[in-house]
C-alpha cells in the first residue's frame, strides 16, 4: 500500500479513467516549476473501476469550468475541493455543451491556420467544430 | 443591421430554401427587384462556374461586383485570411467567399459585418451548389421527397456531396451513396443525418443505379490513390456511360457539379438524361435568390 499525505487547501481529483492523471495535471498548467505539491498516483485499484488515476494539487481550488474540460478526458472524474484538510465542496465533472478553448484535430480546419477563435460545440457524445463542423471525440480536443 | 449568412446547409431549414426557390423563380421570369450595392467575391482557389454565376447573378440584380485576386493581392506579402476579409467587409455589401480551408466562410462571417456566402470551403461544404442541386431536381422532377437519388463517385473528399446530402434527407428523398472503397463518406456525418432526419441512407461500393430518378455523379479523383493501377482501375469501373443508363429508368437525370473530366462519357451529354447544363445553367437565378435573401433577411 502506498500513501500520500493530505493537503491542506488545494483540490482532489478521484475516479480517474487509469493513465489519464498526467495529461489532467497539463490541462490544469500544472508544469515543472509548480511551486507546490502535487501528488499523481496511477494504476490504484478501484472497486468500481477496476484502475483508476488520483492526482492531489495543493494550492488550488479546481473551479466547475476546468473541472468540465477533465471530463473530456475522464467523464466519471470526481472533483474535491479542500480547505483546511476538510472536503468543503464535491461535484462531478461534466461534459460542457460549449468549449473555447482546445485545438481542432483536423489540419484543413481554418482555425489551425488562424488560431484563437476555436469553438466546439456538443453534438450527441461527440463534439462539432464550429468551423469546419467535423466531430471529434472529447479527448481529442485537448 | 445585421443580415444573413449562407455558411452551411446544416443552418438552413425547408422554409428558408423554399424562400430561396420562390426567389429564384422570379428570377428566371425576369420579375427580380433591382438593387444597388456592391458583392465583393473572394475566391482563395480556382472556381470558374461559382465564381462567375454570382458575378452574373449580382449584376443581374442591379448590383456591382469588386472581384479579389490572390496573385495580386496583399496575400503574397503575407497577409491573413482575417486581415483580407476585414479589409473587404468595408468595400461592399455583400461577400462571397471561396478558400481551401474548412471553416474559413464560417470565420469570415464571424469577422465581416456583412452578409458572407460560402462558395465552398476546403472539404467542407458548398450549399448554394446544394441548392443548385435541389432546385435543379425539383424543376426537372417536380418534386424531391421521395426521388431516389444515387450518389455516385467520391464522397469523402467532395465538399459538393456533403451539402447535398444534408438537404436531400431534409426534403425526404431516397439516399444512395455508391463510391469505390475508401472514398466513402464518413461514418459519423451519415449517422448524424440518418439521427438528425430520422432516415435510412443505403451505402454500396458497386454501381447500381435501378430504381434511380436522378443520378448525382462526382469525378473519383486519381490523385487520391496511392497505386496509380488501382486509381485507373476505380475510375473506370465508376465511369458512367450510355450503357448504364439503358439499364436504369427511362426517365433517370444525371446531375454534375462540374467541371467534369471522363467520370461521364461523352456520349451522356447529348442523351436527354444529361441535365447538368441545365444545373449549371439554375446557377444564375439561385444565386440571384440567394443574394436577396442574405441582404433582405436579419440574422
Amino acid at each position: 500500500m502506498i500513501t500520500v499525505e493530505n493537503i491542506t487547501n488545494g483540490t482532489v481529483i478521484d475516479h480517474i479513467a487509469a493513465g489519464r492523471g498526467k495529461r489532467i495535471l497539463g490541462l490544469l498548467g500544472i508544469e515543472d516549476d509548480y511551486p507546490h505539491r502535487v501528488a499523481l498516483m496511477i494504476n490504484v485499484p478501484s472497486k468500481k473501476m477496476g484502475r483508476k488515476d488520483i492526482v492531489k494539487i495543493e494550492g488550488i481550488s479546481v473551479d466547475e469550468p476546468h473541472a468540465n474540460l477533465i471530463a473530456l478526458l475522464s467523464p466519471h472524474a470526481t472533483v474535491n475541493i479542500v480547505k483546511g484538510e476538510k472536503v468543503v465542496k464535491k461535484f462531478n465533472a461534466e461534459l460542457p455543451e460549449k468549449l473555447s478553448i482546445g485545438r481542432c484535430p483536423n489540419p484543413d480546419c481554418i482555425t489551425s491556420a488562424e488560431r484563437g477563435h476555436e469553438e466546439f460545440i456538443k453534438d450527441g457524445e461527440f463534439y462539432r467544430c464550429a468551423y469546419c463542423e467535423r466531430l471529434f471525440k472529447g479527448n481529442e480536443l485537448v | 443591421m445585421i443580415y444573413m449568412d449562407m455558411l452551411s446547409m446544416r443552418d438552413l431549414d425547408k422554409e428558408t430554401i423554399e424562400t430561396i426557390f420562390s426567389r429564384a423563380q422570379k428570377a428566371e421570369r425576369g420579375k427580380s427587384s433591382q438593387r444597388n450595392g456592391i458583392v465583393a467575391t473572394a475566391f482563395f482557389e480556382p472556381s470558374t462556374r461559382t465564381k462567375l454565376s454570382f458575378q452574373s447573378a449580382a449584376e443581374r440584380l442591379g448590383m456591382k461586383v469588386i472581384d479579389f485576386l490572390t496573385e495580386t493581392s496583399s496575400l503574397v506579402k503575407g497577409e491573413s485570411f482575417s486581415d483580407t476579409i476585414r479589409m473587404l467587409d468595408n468595400y461592399c455589401d455583400a461577400l462571397v467567399v471561396r478558400h481551401p480551408r474548412e471553416g474559413s466562410a464560417r470565420l469570415a462571417a464571424k469577422l465581416a459585418l456583412h452578409p458572407v456566402i460560402n462558395g465552398g470551403d476546403g472539404g467542407n461544404e458548398h450549399p448554394t451548389q446544394a441548392l443548385i442541386d435541389l432546385y435543379t431536381m425539383r424543376k426537372e422532377k417536380g418534386k424531391i421527397a421521395g426521388l431516389d437519388v444515387v450518389l455516385f463517385g467520391d464522397l469523402k473528399h467532395a465538399r459538393t456531396m456533403h451539402s447535398l446530402i444534408y438537404g436531400l434527407a431534409m426534403f425526404g428523398a431516397k439516399i444512395t451513396l455508391i463510391s469505390p472503397e475508401g472514398l466513402e463518406a464518413s461514418p459519423e456525418f451519415v449517422k448524424s443525418i440518418e439521427k438528425r432526419f430520422g432516415t435510412a441512407i443505403s451505402s454500396k461500393t458497386r454501381p447500381d443505379f435501378s430504381g434511380a430518378d436522378v443520378i448525382y455523379s462526382t469525378r473519383v479523383q486519381e490523385e487520391r490513390f496511392a497505386d496509380k493501377y488501382e486509381a485507373k482501375k476505380v475510375a473506370e469501373r465508376f465511369r458512367l456511360g450510355l450503357d448504364d443508363l439503358e439499364k436504369a429508368k427511362k426517365d433517370v437525370i444525371v446531375l454534375h457539379p462540374l467541371p467534369k473530366r471522363d467520370e461521364i462519357s461523352q456520349e451522356v451529354d447529348s442523351s436527354v438524361h444529361a441535365k447538368y447544363f441545365q444545373q449549371a445553367a439554375n446557377a444564375v437565378p439561385v444565386r440571384m435568390g440567394i443574394i436577396e435573401h442574405c441582404l433582405e433577411v436579419e440574422k
